[in-house]
């Protein structure tokens, strides 16, 4: 009985703490993919929008917005998710928290790839709280940014 | 270079304040943006499944929805170099009134130094917060 509670503890493999993850296929990011992202989270910002707008502005191309890199994070996030070692049940996942840390911003044209780092595994009651350190860097390989997020697994109750 | 005086700021002063409907449909087209195609954001029957009571809109949604009022007071949403929220209440999103989020930034801090604000945000739904410690880093 009590081996069964053992192995029935813990949501989330608390091994994998540290545990790095190798980096994603080259994502291209597009003009209109950006513009698409861009109406999606309502923005009005030329930069965003407006090719013309961006370039007065300095950019070589349309400017994604401030949350655009979760689309990259999330590409990392799947491999985590499948990852057997890692043993967490995606249906129990709820978003935590979330911030994005830009050393510049991601813009159309961009070719990115990330890597993903477990930075902690801990426990809160029947529950764990996952907290995935995701960096994402361009063609040169140089840090465009770095995504950080952590997911509540629910466990038993 | 942006607009903004940097020196004219205080701790305090509201940057800007804005209502957004989130529709059902804002949730299908957020979903397709940004490849989230969990169905608890678009189907009322798998949300009920896992006990939610209704259709919730996507946190990253709600997040990316309030940093435009930060980005339409800098004027270049580039200059938004660090965003940060905690997720704290859900947003049900009714399939006939959508929800109607209503966001507020205020500066929180000032770093004349290296030419930096940090815009404090207030995010709520049905007159509770949605998210906590909702800050932008904003460089001018």
């Amino acid at each position: 009985m009590i081996t069964s509670v053992v192995y029935s503890y813990y949501v989330v493999n608390p091994n994998v703490e540290g545990k790095k993850y190798p980096a994603t296929a080259p994502y291209l990011v597009g003009r209109e993919k950006v513009r698409e992202f861009a109406h999606a989270v309502k923005s009005s910002n030329p930069v965003n929008l407006d090719l013309f707008a961006a370039q007065a502005a300095g950019y070589t191309d349309v400017v994604a917005p401030p949350t655009f890199a979760v689309v990259i994070q999330e590409r990392s996030l799947a491999t985590v998710l499948a990852d057997p070692e890692a043993a967490i049940d995606f249906t129990r996942v709820v978003h935590g928290d979330q911030r994005f840390i830009h050393a510049r911003p991601i813009v159309a044209g961009d070719e990115l790839t990330s890597t993903l780092k477990v930075a902690s595994v801990k426990s809160l009651g029947a529950h764990s709280m996952v907290t995935f350190e995701t960096e994402i860097f361009d063609a040169a390989n140089e840090l465009v940014c770095t995504a950080i997020s952590t997911l509540v697994v629910r466990g038993d109750e | 270079m942006t607009h903004i005086n940097i020196s004219a700021l205080a701790v305090g002063d509201v940057i800007g304040s804005k209502e957004f409907l989130l529709s059902r449909d804002s949730l299908v087209r957020y979903a397709g943006a940004s490849g989230d195609f969990n169905p608890i954001h678009y189907r009322d029957d798998v949300a009920a499944s896992v006990g939610l009571p209704g259709v919730l809109a996507h946190g990253m949604l709600t997040m990316g929805v309030a940093v435009q009022v930060v980005a339409n007071w800098v004027g270049d949403a580039g200059k938004i170099i660090d965003y940060g929220v905690r997720f704290t209440k859900p947003v049900l999103v009714d399939p006939i009134d959508g929800a109607v989020v209503l966001v507020s930034g205020k500066v929180g801090e000032i770093d004349s130094e290296n030419g930096e604000v940090r815009i404090d945000l207030t995010v709520s739904f049905n007159e509770q917060n949605v998210l906590g410690k909702a800050q932008a880093r904003v460089r001018l």
